[in-house]
C-alpha cells in the first residue's frame, strides 16, 4: 500500500548503485561517457534536427541515436530489447534514449526478469518534455493538415512520459509504479532522490531511476527567444560567459539496498548517502541572487549523509553558463565550503555536453559514479577568467584524484533545488 | 516515519461548475451533466466540444500577485484551488507558520502558452515571445502556487494519467510522516483548448475535454482535521504486458477491501462505455451510493482526480457518509484507489 506506510525500520538502509547507463552526446554507455568526461570533450555541433536558421544559436549537443531497421530491412543498428518493432516505432527519439539507458543500467545490476522484485520495480523519472517531439507532430499535422489524422492517436498517447515509462518495463521484462517527476531541469536528480527516499522508507528493496530528455524545436527555440543560449561558447562560472548550450541524452541508475547487493555479490558501483531538495520561490526563471535554496539543500544533503563541506572532493555543479545560475550558486558553494572552499574542485560537465534539462541531474550523477570510481577529475576545458563569486577553482585539465566524497547540484526553472551525494565503494 | 495518521484540513475545487467547493458539490448533487461549449480548431469546421470554466464572478485577489501576472488559466485554477484548501488552516493562528508543501500533478499541463509558443517559433523563431515560455514548463503552477503561498519549503510536480493524483496524496503524506512540511497542498490544475480537445477526439469520440483543478490540505494534527481521516491508499497496479489494465482495475478492488457501511464510491466512469467497462466491472458489486464526476464535469484529465478526491472528503466531512473510496483506473498508466473516513 502507498498510505499508510509501512512500519518504520531500525535504522534506514544504506543504498548502493549497482548499475548505471548513459547516453549523452560523448556516446553511448560508460566507457564512452568516462572517456570523454574525463578528458573534457567538447560534443557541441550544428542543429541538425530541426531548424535553426532563424535562431540566434545554431549549435547543440545532439546525440547519435542508433538507428532502427527500415521497413523490409535488418540493419538497425538499435540493441535488442523485449521490444516489438512495432512499439520501438512509436518511440521517439527521448523515448529511445531512455530505453537504452535503462537497458545498459538494468544488464549492468545482473537483476533478472525471474527476480521477485522484476514484478514490483519502482521505476522514477524526471523529464521535462517526455515525448515532445510527437507532441510538435501533432501540432505540426494538426495545423498544416487538419483533415489528415493518420498516426495522431498514436502520438497523443505516446508523447506522455508515463507511457514512455511503460515502455521500458517491456524493454525489459518487468513491471512496477510509475513516478514521473516534472521539476524542470532539476528532475533527473529529484528522481534519483526519490528512489533513494524509497529504499531508505522501507517501501522497496530496489528502484530504477533516472532522468531523460530531447533536444526539441520549442524548447531550442524557448531558451534561445530568453537569450539564455550561449552565442559563443558555454563556459560556466567564467567571468565572461554568456549562456549556456543544450544537449540530449538519459541516464537510469539501479539502486539497491547494500544488504540486497551484496547477498547477490554483485558489483557496487557507488553509494547514494545523502539528498537534500526545497524550493526557492524568488521567481520562476531566475535564482535567488544570494543562492539560500541552494545553500540550503547543499546544507540538507551534508545532515542527511553525516558529512561536512571539508569532507566533500568534488562538487559536479548545476553551472548552466549563464550569468545569473552561476553567480548565485557560486555564492552558495562558497559559502556552504566555507575554508574548504580554496581547495574544493569544482566543474561543471555542461561544459562537455550541455544542458540536459530534465536528464541533467541523473546524468550528473552518473559522472559523479564514474569519477569516483576511477578517480578523476572532469575539466572545463575552456576557461578563462573565474567569476569573482567563485571561492573554489575550477577544474581546467584532466587530472587524476583521490576522491571519496562527491556532491551534484541540479535546479529548476520553477525553484526546485537538489543535491546528492556519493561516495566511493572501495 | 514516526507519524502515520493523516488528515484533510480542507478542500479547494475549480470546474465548469464554478470556482469553489460548493459549486462542485452542487453540479455532483443535481446529477446533470453540464453543458457543453465550443472549442474552434483551426481548419476544421466542426466545433470540438468542452466543458470549460466560467468567468468568475469577480476577479480573483490573487491575480494581483505579480508572479501571476503572466501566468495561464492552469496556475489560475491550481492558485484559486490552493487558496481554498488552505484557507482554514490560514485562519488558525497555530498554523500561520505552518512549513507547506505543494504537489502538483499533471497529465496535459500547461498547452494554452506551449501551443501559442510553438505556433509563434514555427511563424518566425526570432520573434517568439520569451515572457510564453517560462510558462510552458509542468513546473510552473507549484511554483507560482509557492511563490503565492510564500511559506512553501517543498514542491514536486508529478506528470501522468489521472490517477497518478494520489500518487501525489501518498507523496504528500510521505512528507508529512518524516516530518519535512507541517501541512501539504496537493493539487490537480490542467487548462484546455482546442489541441487537447483535438487529441482526445482521436482516442475517444464520446468524451469531452474540461478544465480546473482540485485541491486537498494534507495535515499530521487531528485538530486541524476538516472532518476527514485518510485511511488507505491502494498500490499503485502498472498496465503492462504482465498486468492488463482490467487485471490492474480488479487489483486495486481487492486491495480496498470490503465496502464499509454508509459508504460512498467517488468513481471515475464517464460516458464512454468501452473506456470504461473495465472500472463498471471491477465495481459491478458495490451496492452503495456512487458519484461519477467525469459523467458531470468531463474529461479533465487530472483535474477528475482531483474532483473524484474533493468530493468524496466533502462527502464524510459534510458529515453525509461514515466513509468514501477513490477509484481510479487511468487511462494509460495505472490503476489505484484511496479511501477517506471521518
Amino acid at each position: 500500500m502507498l498510505f499508510p506506510p509501512t512500519d518504520s525500520v531500525a535504522a534506514p538502509p544504506r543504498v548502493v548503485i549497482t548499475g548505471a547507463g548513459v547516453i549523452t552526446a560523448l556516446g553511448r554507455g560508460w566507457k564512452p561517457n568516462a572517456e570523454g568526461f574525463r578528458s573534457g570533450r567538447r560534443a557541441f555541433r550544428p542543429v541538425s534536427l530541426f531548424d535553426v536558421s532563424r535562431q540566434r544559436v545554431k549549435v547543440a549537443a545532439e546525440v547519435d541515436v542508433p538507428e532502427l531497421a527500415a521497413q523490409g530491412s535488418d540493419t538497425s543498428s538499435f540493441p535488442a530489447t523485449k521490444l516489438d518493432g512495432r512499439q520501438l516505432d512509436r518511440l521517439d527519439r527521448a523515448g529511445k534514449m531512455l530505453v537504452l539507458a535503462a537497458q545498459e543500467a538494468w544488464l549492468q545490476s545482473g537483476w533478472q526478469t525471474t527476480d521477485a522484485s522484476a514484478e514490483n520495480l519502482p521505476l522514477v523519472l524526471g523529464t521535462t518534455a517526455g515525448g515532445m517531439a510527437l507532441g510538435e507532430a501533432y501540432y505540426r499535422q494538426a495545423v498544416g493538415q487538419p483533415s489528415r489524422h493518420r498516426q495522431q492517436a498514436t502520438r497523443a498517447v505516446f508523447y506522455q512520459p508515463q507511457v514512455q515509462a511503460r515502455m521500458v518495463f517491456d524493454a525489459l521484462g518487468c513491471s512496477g509504479p510509475i513516478t514521473i517527476v516534472s521539476n524542470a531541469c532539476a528532475s533527473g536528480a529529484n528522481a534519483v532522490g526519490h528512489g533513494w527516499n524509497l529504499i531508505r522508507g522501507g517501501q522497496t528493496e530496489r528502484v530504477l531511476a533516472g532522468g531523460y530528455d530531447a533536444l526539441g524545436q520549442l524548447v531550442f527555440s524557448g531558451f534561445d527567444s530568453l537569450q539564455a543560449l550561449s552565442p559563443t561558447v558555454c563556459r560556466p562560472f567564467d567571468a565572461q560567459r554568456d549562456g549556456l548550450a543544450l544537449g540530449e541524452g538519459a541516464a537510469v541508475i539501479a539502486l539497491e539496498t547494500l544488504a540486497s547487493a551484496r547477498r547477490r555479490g554483485a558489483e557496487i558501483l557507488g553509494e547514494l548517502i545523502g539528498y537534500g531538495s526545497g524550493i526557492d520561490r524568488h521567481h520562476l526563471t531566475q535564482p535567488h541572487p544570494q543562492g539560500s535554496t541552494t545553500l540550503a539543500v547543499m546544507r540538507q544533503a551534508c545532515i542527511g549523509a553525516g558529512v561536512t563541506p571539508d569532507e566533500i572532493d568534488y562538487v559536479n555543479a548545476h553551472g548552466t553558463g549563464t550569468v545569473l545560475n552561476d553567480g548565485s550558486e557560486a555564492l552558495a558553494i562558497s559559502e556552504w565550503a566555507g575554508g574548504r572552499a580554496a581547495t574544493l574542485p569544482v566543474s561543471s560537465t555542461k561544459a562537455s555536453i550541455g544542458h540536459l534539462l530534465g536528464g541533467a541531474g541523473a546524468v550528473e550523477a552518473v559522472v559523479c559514479l564514474m569519477a569516483l570510481r576511477e578517480q578523476w577529475l572532469p575539466p572545463q576545458l575552456i576557461f578563462e577568467t573565474p567569476d569573482p563569486a567563485c571561492k573554489f577553482p575550477i577544474v581546467q585539465q584532466p587530472q587524476d584524484a583521490a576522491l571519496r566524497l562527491a556532491l551534484s547540484n541540479s535546479f529548476g526553472f520553477g525553484g526546485v533545488n537538489a543535491a546528492l551525494i556519493f561516495r566511493r565503494w572501495a | 516515519m514516526g507519524v502515520s495518521r493523516i488528515f484533510v484540513a480542507g478542500l479547494g475545487a475549480v470546474s465548469p461548475a464554478g470556482w469553489n467547493v460548493a459549486a462542485l458539490r452542487q453540479a455532483l448533487d443535481q446529477g446533470e451533466p453540464l453543458p457543453v461549449q465550443s472549442l474552434a480548431r483551426p481548419g476544421w469546421d466542426p466545433p470540438l466540444p468542452a466543458r470549460l470554466v466560467p468567468n468568475p464572478a469577480t476577479r480573483p485577489e490573487f491575480l494581483a500577485h505579480p508572479r501571476l501576472r503572466r501566468s495561464s488559466p492552469i496556475t489560475h485554477y491550481a492558485a484559486a484551488a490552493a487558496l481554498e484548501a488552505v484557507g482554514r488552516l490560514r485562519a488558525n493562528a497555530a498554523a500561520k507558520n505552518f512549513r507547506l508543501g505543494v504537489v502538483a500533478c499533471l497529465q496535459s499541463g500547461c498547452v494554452q502558452y506551449s501551443c501559442r509558443f510553438y505556433d509563434e517559433t514555427l511563424k518566425d523563431p526570432a520573434t517568439a515571445s520569451p515572457l510564453v515560455f517560462p510558462e510552458t514548463v509542468y513546473a510552473a503552477p507549484a511554483s507560482h502556487v509557492a511563490a503565492l503561498l510564500e511559506n512553501v519549503v517543498l514542491a514536486c510536480s508529478l506528470v501522468g494519467d489521472p490517477s497518478a493524483f494520489l500518487q501525489g496524496v501518498a507523496l504528500g503524506a510521505e512528507w508529512l510522516c518524516e516530518d519535512r512540511v507541517d501541512a501539504c497542498l496537493v493539487i490537480g490544475p490542467e487548462e484546455t483548448n482546442w489541441i487537447t480537445a483535438d487529441a482526445l477526439r482521436q482516442l475517444d469520440r464520446t468524451a469531452i475535454v474540461a478544465a480546473g483543478a482540485g485541491a486537498l490540505c494534507l495535515c499530521r494534527d487531528h485538530e486541524l482535521s476538516a472532518g476527514v481521516e485518510l485511511a488507505a491508499i491502494t498500490d499503485a497496479h502498472t498496465f503492462s504486458a504482465r498486468l492488463s489494465r482490467a487485471e490492474a482495475a480488479q487489483a486495486m478492488r481487492r486491495q480496498l477491501g470490503p465496502q464499509l457501511p454508509g459508504e460512498l464510491l467517488a468513481d471515475g466512469i464517464g460516458n464512454s462505455p468501452r473506456t470504461d467497462a473495465i472500472e463498471v466491472a471491477a465495481w459491478s458489486d458495490w451496492t452503495g451510493a456512487r458519484i461519477s464526476p467525469k459523467r458531470i464535469l468531463g474529461e479533465g484529465m487530472m483535474a477528475v482526480g482531483a474532483w473524484q478526491c474533493v468530493a468524496a472528503c466533502d462527502a464524510v466531512a459534510g458529515g453525509r457518509f461514515a466513509a468514501a473510496s477513490v477509484s481510479m483506473v487511468g487511462s494509460n498508466q495505472q490503476a489505484i484507489g484511496a479511501r477517506f473516513v471521518h
